[in-house]
């Protein structure tokens, strides 16, 4: 029994995606494996700018009721995908920017939280419509991002297959084995209602450092993955390219793994209830440890905010500075808090030492501290320069393709070249490592994202 | 009350806002700028390209001070001077000194007055090439001629391309094939190499030519030749011998060599791939009977090594995939060795070997990366 059992886990290891090249930022402030209570703000907020593609149109008025699920906002160009109320309440207000864009629609929360009742679904049984349906109705087809070019994803399309990583390698990142790790059945049951909406199959990823303890590998109707390596070995588009790289004309959807258990939950409950652990981290977090919350939950009842500090909804390479004003990211079930950084230092460059900054180049000597964790802040240590040093990028891109060349067929806007150079492959977030070593301190994600704006532009 | 505040001279819309270019310079390089991300990555990485400079200068530093005691050396050699260590270098310390105060006075005058011109910040990388520059050239070169090859350098080799990163050749190699083809009589010949104090002849037996030269002159019988001049593989390896400032010193330069690949600043494929380069083609030389110098004497003859570890290698002008830096890097060191054989115009082939490889460098890259391209694409097809 126990050979056959070894031999059952040396088969499903076969699928092993070792990676040698990335890095680890030796970050402070890793959130303790303990929930610390649950963030209740005074408005829980639905923010259009959250999903990539979405043009937000109005569907209620202030003071309006809704329900946990009720809808709040359709896309304009395709009005079957809802955004929905993440709790039940009275509309509060409607925040706008710039040139009237909508920023927000603010829900004041009911005391006690009432859903809309979907009711629950066997995926199986029903069929990929009925799924596709209610996805739509809940408003979790808006979980589904769709690659390339990591937009909401069109639900009128099979995806060749669905990809979701079951963790992540990103700084501070949230533990996902003890933020989900309760959660295992959800999980499997949002593995089950998507694996109707592609016949490539569902591939999950897993960490191959804890496989055996992961409460993820036990998981069926997935095709299971084991990754090694240090960041970005967890994001799901380097996942893919070791999988089965996207080529022109094929699209994929991915669903975070935190999304895909309250795909899980609404299958199994038929409420949507999007409750997440999350990873309240970095070096001016005061106590970094896990808080329950809403998508929308203004972080500012997430963690007491310091004078001088930046809030970052996700992590510190792609996370979206949300100011102390801002809403916990629909995706996001990380907040990083980071001292801002505009202090000069006086002959920086030319100090042989300098122990408080990390150096992934071994122009400085962090590497003489290996296990040191900095209290790093948001300062650039230097000024914008043309590329000279660009072997530093491939270093920390784990992918088959040359980031320097697909960098600069970005900025030529080239599309011919960009297609060859793997744009279909990547998001910002994927490279965002090159943003962190580049000594000439380019905005390596801002143009990937330049190249991918472009082809959504040109590809029409 | 928050009062507007009356923007700084140098600010914008101050009165002198023309100059900021230079005044940032001046202020970057005493302070870190106090900019804070503002997109992408929350984070970022204390390596700048001023510390990457700054480290290649460092790297250059054994080089130079090696080169300043040989030039002190070559002289006490070519008058019969009797003089201790430190008379030696202060001798040659005092003849180098001009050659980098000239480099870096002209050089970054330009590129101040080129930054100015554009409102864009002053690159560092004339750091680095304006200390290459007096390393790479003869210690007795008119300081006027050095002042012309560097503005010719940095203006054609540089700041038309729109400044460090954008370059095709080395500039520091350029202002010398400047040089080379507009005064080859300072240039090349035997009466550069050693500064000799003035109104003073060179006691009978001193030739004043390079090993390099010599080894092209002797015919067959190499070794001895260069023996007979005084010269054993150690002396060309510790580099009391005539030639530029800071080519001759082999141990010098690997000391550099060692603080450029651990720090990671310059490619050790490179490196690697010119040395094997290098020896291959010398070896073949003996085959044919080219030259009846064992192989890895062309290592250390002439700007071999310098060039390898110091030009060669410069992240902007080589190649930058890592297969093309095999390529590159192999071609560099097998070209400057077949041009000593067979070029008998030139004695080194080493600058024109790495300018010519700076030239085909995007070429390699483009076969690199079309090559992966294809056999990514077809991959991806089948998949």
């Amino acid at each position: 029994m126990v050979f056959l059992r070894l031999i059952f886990l040396h088969l499903n290891m076969s699928n092993s995606i070792d990676l040698k090249k990335g890095l680890d930022i030796p970050l402070k402030g890793a959130a303790a494996r303990k929930v610390i209570g649950t963030a209740k703000g005074d408005v829980v907020a639905v923010c259009p700018e959250d999903f990539a593609g979405f043009a937000p149109r109005l569907l209620v008025r202030e003071g309006d009721r809704v329900l946990a699920g009720s809808p709040v906002l359709a896309d304009k160009s395709n009005p079957d995908i809802l955004l929905t109320a993440p709790v039940s309440g009275t509309v509060h207000a409607v925040v706008r920017g710039e040139k009237r864009k909508l920023l927000a629609v603010t829900i004041d929360p009911d005391p006690t939280c009432q859903y809309v009742e979907f009711g629950p679904l066997d995926p199986a049984a029903a069929g990929p419509d009925a799924v596709r349906d209610l996805l739509l109705k809940s408003g979790l087809f808006a979980a589904i991002i769709q690659r390339p070019y990591g937009i909401i994803a069109d639900p009128s399309l099979k995806p060749k297959a669905i990809f979701i990583s079951s963790f992540s390698t990103a700084p501070l990142a949230a533990d996902s084995d003890f933020a989900l790790g309760g959660e295992a059945d959800d999980v499997q049951a949002g593995i089950r209602a998507l694996s109707c909406l592609t016949d490539g199959g569902v591939h999950l990823s897993v960490s191959a450092g804890n496989y055996a303890k992961s409460p993820f590998h036990k998981l069926e109707g997935a095709i299971l993955h084991t990754v090694s390596g240090k960041h970005p070995a967890g994001n799901v588009g380097v996942q893919i390219s070791h999988i089965s790289p996207i080529k022109k004309g094929q699209t994929v959807w991915t669903v975070p793994i935190v999304l895909v258990a309250a795909i899980g939950r609404l299958m199994r409950t038929g409420k949507l209830d999007l409750l997440r652990k999350v990873a309240v981290t970095g070096p001016a977090a005061e106590d970094p440890a896990y808080v329950e919350a809403l998508p929308g939950t203004p972080v500012s009842a997430l963690a007491a905010i310091g004078e001088g500090v930046r809030v970052i909804s996700g992590d510190v390479l792609s996370g979206k500075a949300v100011g102390r004003d801002g809403y916990l990211g629909f995706f996001d079930n990380q907040i990083t808090l980071l001292r801002e950084g505009p202090e000069r230092e006086i002959l920086g460059w030319a100090k042989p030492f300098r122990p408080k900054i990390f150096s992934a180049s071994k122009c400085y000597f962090s590497w003489l501290t290996p296990g040191k964790k900095y209290d790093l802040d948001t300062n650039v240590h230097g000024g914008p320069r043309a590329f000279v040093e660009t072997k530093c990028f491939a270093d920390v891109t784990p992918m088959d393709i040359f980031p320097i060349y697909l960098i600069k067929a970005c900025l030529a806007g080239d599309i011919e070249k960009m297609e060859q150079f793997g744009i279909y492959e990547v998001l910002p977030e994927d490279l965002a490592l090159c943003d962190y070593v580049d000594p000439s301190k380019n905005e390596i994600q801002a143009i990937i994202q330049s190249g991918i704006d472009l082809m959504i532009k040109e590809m029409a | 009350m928050a009062e507007e505040k009356k923007p700084g001279l140098f600010e914008k819309g101050g009165k002198l806002y023309w100059l900021h270019s230079s005044i940032d310079a001046f202020d970057t390089f005493l302070r870190v700028p106090g900019t804070v991300t503002s997109r992408g990555a929350h984070i970022r990485d204390a390596v700048d390209l001023k510390r990457v400079m700054i480290l290649v200068v460092i790297a250059l530093v054994p080089a130079a001070l090696m080169g300043m005691y040989n030039v002190g050396f070559q002289s006490a050699l070519a008058t019969g001077a009797a003089w201790g260590f430190w008379k030696m270098f202060w001798y040659g310390f005092l003849r180098v000194l001009p050659l980098f105060l000239v480099s870096y006075i002209v050089g970054l005058g330009i590129e101040f007055a080129d930054a100015q011109i554009k409102g864009e910040e002053v690159n560092e990388g004339y750091l680095v090439t304006g200390f290459l520059i007096p390393l790479i050239v003869p210690v007795d070169l008119p300081l006027w001629m050095l002042a012309l090859a560097v503005a010719f350098a940095v203006i054609f080799g540089k700041c038309v391309f729109g400044g460090t990163g954008m370059n095709i050749w080395n500039p520091a190699l350029l202002a010398r094939a400047f040089l080379f083809f507009s005064y080859p009589s300072k240039m090349s010949g035997s009466e550069v190499w050693v500064h000799l104090p003035k109104g003073q002849a060179a006691v009978d037996a001193f030739t004043g030519a390079t090993p390099l030269a010599l080894t092209d002159e002797a015919g067959r019988h190499t070794v001895d030749a260069l023996n007979a001049a005084g010269w054993d593989w150690w002396s060309l390896f510790n580099g009391l011998v005539p030639g530029s400032v800071g080519e001759t010193s082999v141990i010098a330069i690997l000391l550099g060599a060692v603080i450029l690949v651990w720090t990671g600043v310059a490619s050790w494929k490179i490196m690697v791939s010119a040395v094997a380069g290098g020896l291959l083609i010398g070896w073949l030389g003996q085959l044919t009977g080219a030259t009846d110098l064992p192989c890895w004497y062309q290592l250390l003859l002439g700007g071999f090594a310098f060039g390898t570890v110091f030009m060669a290698t410069d992240p902007v002008t080589s190649a930058q995939t890592e297969k093309g830096k095999w390529i590159y890097g192999f071609l560099v060191g097998a070209l400057a060795v077949t041009v000593r054989f067979w070029n008998p115009g030139y004695a080194e082939g080493m600058m024109l070997a790495i300018l010519l490889m700076n030239t085909f460098a995007p070429l390699i890259d483009h076969c690199v990366v079309s090559a992966a391209t294809r056999r990514r694409n077809g991959k991806t097809q089948t998949a």
